[in-house]
């Protein structure tokens, strides 16, 4: 059961991730692989205020987040000025620094040791220490996420984002600041992904670099892909089948490291046979592949 | 009412001369064709004007507020709206949501708006009925919750323009707006910039079907060359055969 009840915390968790890239992805039109990085932006920031300075949960979230964005606007400013290309460029880069600074900062963020010892969570007196409880916070985020997203998505604002996606030059055109909006997207994203972080932190009480590495970028990448950009149950179902999946493959009793390789090959296959036979994923609306 | 000028326009593209000491300047309340053979730099003057391209040399003033090197969004918010040669339009959405999108200063496009929603639903109504009046405008009324990209080309142009209305610009320019369309589309487009110049707006419009030129404009601008090479009525300009054959060339 608390096997069961761990998947559900992860797909919690994913779910966030894949939401907040599909702000991104799905409705902007901007492929980030920085999403592991504010993910451990979030982690970092809040496992050593809540260790060195005992700061709580809701400020340890709040600072987390608050971080991911204000480093989201360093990143975004110089790069979205120019073509998309560029962008993808310099969010893979903000991930290498990001990676390097969990793992080399060794004074700071304790480097490959990781920060172990984080507090669980409690809010508003409410002590969250039990497998289910970290269930009910993570759908609760989740919800949360699905809301702000959805809420940006239905608004005049999600309407100026899906015009850059799909044609930024009559979005300019007809008088709209696309800089300012792929900036607020990449900002909330960031954000977003960051609280995920935070909750990861506080659930594991032990984070090291090795949770936050570009390969976890591609992983809600395809998330999303697999799930249909652009749609409200995409990322929950992208979330769900590469979470619970590779676990089946533990079910078959292979080697550990045998496990861990098809997990990677899984991945891959899923994408390839997504993008031939359904370019825009499971359930989406918007696909790479029109 | 918004006048445009521009002065001494030069633009190069790796050295070969795109527009060279262009001055033109567009009236109020009058329509301005602008004619010239392919490449002879009409769509790179409307580039500039529009903020898509930056002049090498130069200046451009909307009314007195010089807009050279502003970039395009801002030129559009200043009133300067545009077609484009190549469709641009949201081909996934519908006609209204398309007008919608190009209304100006909308509170929903803030963030704090968009989640809070604070007189959100007021604003989308008020735009709603503003998208709707341009559409009626321009005869797309009954297409409204039709899909862009399922309209005829001609409706797309009609689109593109009812686009251009509602963003209340003062000045619209518009790049071949009949070009490929049934000629009886193309009467009604016409009849709809004569509308626009009758309700004071700025029109220039990039054409190559000489008989609409001669049909509606004010003011005839030919280029050849980067240059400007005649101005004037189209009586006066159309009329010349050293000019005609240059255009026709």
């Amino acid at each position: 059961m608390e096997y069961f009840l761990h998947i559900l915390v992860l797909i919690g968790i994913y779910t966030v991730l894949a939401v907040s890239l599909d702000l991104l992805v799905g409705q902007t039109g901007l492929l980030s692989i920085a999403h592991a990085g504010f993910y451990g932006l979030g982690a970092y920031t809040s496992a050593l205020l809540a260790v060195r300075l005992g700061a709580s949960f809701l400020i340890s979230l709040v600072a987390g987040m608050a971080v991911a964005a204000l480093v989201s606007l360093v990143v975004s400013f110089p790069s979205l000025r120019l073509h998309d290309d560029y962008f993808v460029i310099a969010t893979f880069g903000c991930q290498m620094i990001l990676f390097g600074i969990f793992n080399n900062w060794v004074s700071f963020t304790r480097g490959p040791l990781g920060i172990p010892a984080i507090p669980q969570p409690t809010i508003f007196g409410w002590n969250v220490r039990s497998r289910i409880s970290f269930v009910l916070l993570t759908a609760l985020l989740a919800v949360c996420s699905y809301l702000v997203v959805t809420l940006l998505a239905r608004s005049p604002f999600g309407r100026v984002l899906r015009a850059i996606r799909e044609d930024e030059v009559f979005a300019q055109s007809l008088g709209k600041n696309t800089l300012r909006f792929k900036v607020t997207a990449f900002a909330v994203s960031a954000a977003l992904a960051a609280s995920a972080g935070v909750v990861y932190a506080h659930y594991t009480t032990f984070i090291d670099p090795s949770s936050f590495t570009v390969t976890e970028s591609i992983l809600v990448i395809s998330m999303v892909i697999i799930g249909g950009p652009d749609s409200t149950w995409g990322p929950l179902i992208g979330a769900a089948v590469l979470v619970t999946l590779p676990e089946a493959l533990r079910l078959l009793g292979l080697p550990g490291s045998v496990a861990a390789n098809l997990r990677q090959v899984f991945y891959g296959v899923s994408l390839v046979v997504i993008m031939m036979v359904r370019p825009r994923g499971l359930v989406g609306r918007y696909g790479f592949g029109r | 009412m918004a006048t445009i000028r521009c002065f001494d326009l030069t633009k190069r593209f790796d050295g070969v001369s795109a527009l060279e000491g262009v001055s033109v300047e567009l009236l109020p309340s009058c329509i301005t064709a602008i004619i010239g053979p392919n490449g002879a730099g009409k769509t790179t003057l409307v580039n500039i004007l529009t903020g898509f391209a930056r002049p090498d040399e130069g200046h451009c003033f909307l009314g007195d507020c010089e807009i050279t090197h502003l970039s395009p969004h801002r030129i559009a918010q200043l009133g300067l709206a545009r077609t484009f040669q190549n469709l641009r339009l949201i081909q996934q959405v519908s006609a209204i949501d398309n007008v919608r999108l190009a209304r100006p200063q909308q509170r929903g496009e803030r963030l704090s708006s968009a989640l809070l929603r604070f007189g959100l639903a007021k604003e989308e109504l008020r735009n709603t009925e503003e998208a709707m009046r341009q559409l009626k405008f321009v005869g797309l009324a009954e297409k409204a919750r039709e899909l862009a990209g399922e309209l005829s080309y001609g409706e797309q142009k009609l689109l593109t323009l009812a686009c251009c209305l509602a963003t209340e610009a003062g000045v619209i320019v518009l790049d071949e707006p009949v070009a490929g369309v049934h000629p009886e589309m193309t009467l009604h487009i016409l009849s709809l910039l004569s509308r626009l110049r009758q309700e004071g707006k700025t029109v220039a419009f990039i054409e190559h079907d000489v008989a609409a030129v001669r049909r509606i404009s004010d003011l005839v601008i030919v280029m050849d060359h980067g240059k400007v090479i005649a101005l004037g009525t189209p009586q006066d300009v159309l009329e010349r055969s050293d000019i005609m054959e240059a255009y026709l060339a």
